[in-house]
């Protein structure tokens, strides 16, 4: 937290700067700060001595919609804050309003739930390196990223219909049955993945310059990042073995083998190498979960009108930005009384000061990219 | 009498002509480079480019530059405006001055300065001010940052790169830039190959110094949004685009120039080798005989007409380097085959260098500032130094002890290169202890 309020740059507050420091307003319109994210920066030459992020310039109230629909009305809204990962928004309501019901998705279901889920890592994975690599000045990955990122987004269009915010599945199940050639495209795009991974790996790891902009840069200890509540791989990056999919297992990851990598000095770096490896494990979970997708219904006994008991419940997924938690308490009527989302973007944007300082200009948006952050999910 | 007159008219309005042209058709080839810069870019990102406008984009930097001078001009209220209108023109005008006393194949220099390439690094280093001033005029904070990165980084690059052409210039002996060549000539070798460590030296600082990735951090978008052009637009931005193009074009032809044998043909000396004189208009041809293949691919006509105008462009330019390979015109004429094949080697070596230029920036992450500092004044500068002493070491080695070129510079450029390897692993070490804590 920064412990100092960092003033604006006008002529009364400028006594307390010191005659070396600057302030700088990083965003909110800035080529690297994700969207909408503001940073003011204190400098001292280019070094950061403080930083404080002013958020809520993509803030569209989605919690106080949320107490104005139905639960089946809201369901599409979640779609709308990590637009870049929008299934797994869903998945993550749909199976919190399912177990504030009772109710249970059928075994075919969660499995499409999970495959499509994956899916969706590996393409916020991708944007996310895409992204990152320019913000450090490499150009050419991102283009790889969206060629790749591209078949991903074919799959979904040709499941539900809709690309980004997919709204692709319903409180109880699936709308719609897999189309026929489901698991060929999912093979046909997994097959080689692991050879286009390398291929990304090829541009960077290895890399001199990309080594030195990301190795001891922005270290989060695991102490520090379990106290700032920092998920996903934040956390798995400075070494602490915590997924969810494993911890409390949703949709079908118990039947799947899969390893959760972790990192060990919980640098940008660090964190680079967990992303490349949980798309490899991603890819690794698709696979196995097309060789056996279960016949059977899709949607559960949910009823048509949803009106769960009077009562809360709190639900948390393994987002790939970490943990996504939906907070719902429901008074009994077919709308919640409210809806509160724990966005793994947020809690981890709270480390940015704390990883930001001493460091420089540069670095400040080779660790906006690192969080991954974005911002629909930072402000809702 | 006559003779004296007609002396007089050359000697005056040849440079002339030559110095209207470069200031009349140097914005198109920026923008042209500007285009290639683009589809190569395009080429390596598996996508196609600018093809819109004309046929794949031919027309773009037309476009792109009557689109900018329509632009609306606008001066930031808090800038101080006399400094903001300026700077720009300062830029660009030490990068035209620089192109001066270049020598594009023995036919086209404006000027033969006996100081030509002390002139050409002195004036070019002037375009420095346009940036710092640019930047601190804007009253903004990025091109504030942005104009200091830049002042830090020429000045440190600078001597780097000067010490990488001095090494050139002892093989020389001369700062004229036709000597220099004609050395290279009488060497039987390109100075790229007695001075190797020199010339790479020189690539990397003078990637620097024209603020290209690795090194564009003066400009670093993700990080200073457009550093010192933040607040500029319209066609004062286009002058410090054009400014910076101008200046890669210079650096380009002071590394062909001074390494790669400026005008020379590649095995220029080897009568076996002759078989490249053909390459020009071969290559010509290649390019004319595509454009005539693509014309019917086209899906307009005017865009057919337009690819079929350049493939004869190509034939044209085909033939015209092929004349001088006629015995007769070659008799007729004895300067054309080296004013014309010169130019047209000239260009391609710095067209070669200049694609050096935008791999490297398509496939390296940035440097971060105390990183390129650190590049600059721990590895490249004091590598540059030993350079010299080698070459000098080398030449003392064979003209005063009568040791053979490649003995000579062969051992000293083991021992420079044993140097390189020393400084790159001490690098390495203190890259280990320098690792970045931020502070709690």
């Amino acid at each position: 937290m920064p412990d100092e309020r960092i003033p604006f740059a006008t002529h009364a507050d400028q006594t307390v700067l010191g005659a070396d420091e600057i302030i700088l307003n990083m965003g909110p319109q800035h080529p690297s700060t994700h969207g909408v994210l503001r940073v003011k920066l204190r400098l001292d030459g280019e070094k950061v001595i403080g930083s404080e992020c002013v958020i809520g310039y993509l803030h569209r109230g989605v919690e106080k919609i949320a107490e104005h629909r139905t639960y089946t009305q809201f369901a599409p809204y979640v779609d709308r804050m990590d637009y870049v990962a929008a299934v797994s928004n869903g998945l993550g309501y749909c199976e919190a309003v399912e177990k504030l019901l009772g109710a249970e998705a059928p075994p075919r279901a969660r499995v499409i739930r999970t495959i499509l889920t994956e899916l969706q890592r590996i393409a916020s994975h991708l944007f996310w390196l895409g992204t990152h690599a320019l913000d450090i000045g490499a150009l050419t990955p991102l283009f790889y990223c969206l060629r790749e990122r591209e078949e991903i987004l074919k799959i979904f269009e040709k499941f539900c219909g809709a690309r980004l915010t997919t709204h692709a599945f319903r409180i109880g199940g699936l709308q719609y049955e897999a189309y026929d050639e489901l698991e060929k495209d999912v093979e046909r795009f997994c097959t080689p993945f692991d050879k286009r991974v390398n291929e990304y790996e090829s541009l960077l790891t290895e890399n001199r310059i990309w080594v030195g902009r990301t190795k001891g840069i922005g270290i989060l200890k695991a102490k520090e990042a379990i106290d700032y509540g920092a998920s996903g791989p934040v956390l798995r990056a400075s070494g602490v073995k915590w997924d969810i999919r494993k911890a409390m297992p949703y949709a079908a990851y118990d039947q799947y083998k899969f390893e959760i990598p972790t990192g060990k000095n919980g640098d940008t770096y660090d964190r680079y190498i967990v992303r490349m490896e949980e798309m490899r494990q991603s890819r690794l979970i698709c696979l196995q979960a097309i060789e056996n997708i279960p016949a059977g219904p899709i949607m559960g006994k949910v009823g048509k009108v949803l009106k769960p008991p009077p009562g809360e419940v709190y639900h948390a997924i393994e987002a790939p930005k970490g943990e996504l938690g939906y907070y719902i308490v429901s008074d009994g009527t077919t709308q919640p009384y409210r809806v509160r989302i724990r966005p793994p973007s947020l809690i981890n944007l709270e480390a940015f000061d704390k990883m930001i300082r001493g460091h420089l200009v540069a670095d400040v948006v080779a660790i906006i990219g690192t969080l991954d952050i974005v911002l629909g999910e930072v402000d809702r | 009498m006559l003779m004296n007159v007609l002396h007089f008219v050359i000697s005056i309005w040849v440079p002339l002509v030559c110095a209207l042209i470069i200031v009349a058709v140097l914005p198109l080839v920026a923008g042209y480079i500007v285009l290639m810069e683009r589809k190569v870019m395009a080429d390596m990102q598996a996508r196609l480019g600018p093809m819109r406008v004309g046929p794949h984009g031919l027309l773009q930097p037309i476009a792109d530059a009557l689109k900018l001078l329509i632009k609306e001009d606008i001066i930031p209220d808090e800038a101080d405006k006399v400094i903001f209108w300026f700077a720009p023109l300062i830029s660009v005008t030490a990068a035209m001055l620089a192109m001066s006393a270049l020598a594009i194949g023995p036919w086209f220099q404006i000027a033969d300065l006996n100081v030509g390439l002390l002139f050409i690094v002195g004036i070019s280093a002037l375009g420095i001010f346009g940036i710092v001033l640019g930047g601190w005029s804007s009253n903004s904070h990025y091109s504030l940052l942005g104009a200091l990165r830049s002042a830090a980084q020429l000045v440190s690059y600078e001597t780097a790169a000067g010490m990488a052409i001095v090494g050139g210039l002892l093989l020389a002996g001369t700062l004229s830039t036709r000597e220099i060549i004609q050395a290279q000539n009488d060497y039987g070798t390109w100075f790229a190959f007695a001075a190797p460590v020199g010339f790479f030296v020189y690539i990397v600082a003078s990637i620097a110094e024209t603020n290209r990735a690795p090194f564009d951090l003066p400009e670093a978008e993700s990080e200073l949004v457009a550093g010192y052009m933040t607040e500029y637009s319209g066609f004062r931005w286009a002058l410090y685009f054009l400014a910076e193009y101008t200046n890669m074009v210079v650096v380009a032809s002071i590394a062909t120039t001074l390494f790669l044998g400026g005008w020379l043909r590649p095995f220029a000396g080897t009568p076996a080798f002759n078989f490249l004189d053909y390459l020009p208009s071969v290559l010509m041809l290649g390019v004319g005989g595509y454009c005539f293949y693509r014309a019917p691919k086209q899906p307009v006509k005017v865009q057919n007409l337009f690819m079929l105008a350049v493939g004869l462009l190509m034939i044209l330019a085909a033939i015209i380097l092929a004349a001088p390979l006629i015995p007769a015109v070659a008799n007729l004429l004895p300067g054309l085959k080296p004013g014309l094949h010169g130019a047209f080697w000239f260009l391609l070596k710095v067209g070669l260098y200049i694609y050096l230029f935008m791999w490297l920036r398509f496939t390296f992450p940035r440097y971060r500032f105390d990183q390129l500092m650190r590049l600059g004044w721990q590895f490249l500068i004091p590598l540059s130094i030993v350079n010299v002493m080698g070459i000098g070491v080398a030449l003392v080695l064979h003209r005063h002890w009568g040791w053979g070129h490649l003995p000579a510079f062969g051992l000293t450029t083991l021992l420079t290169l044993l140097v390189a390897g020393w400084l790159g692993w001490e690098e390495e070490k203190k890259d280990k202890e320098h690792v970045f804590v931020g502070e709690a």
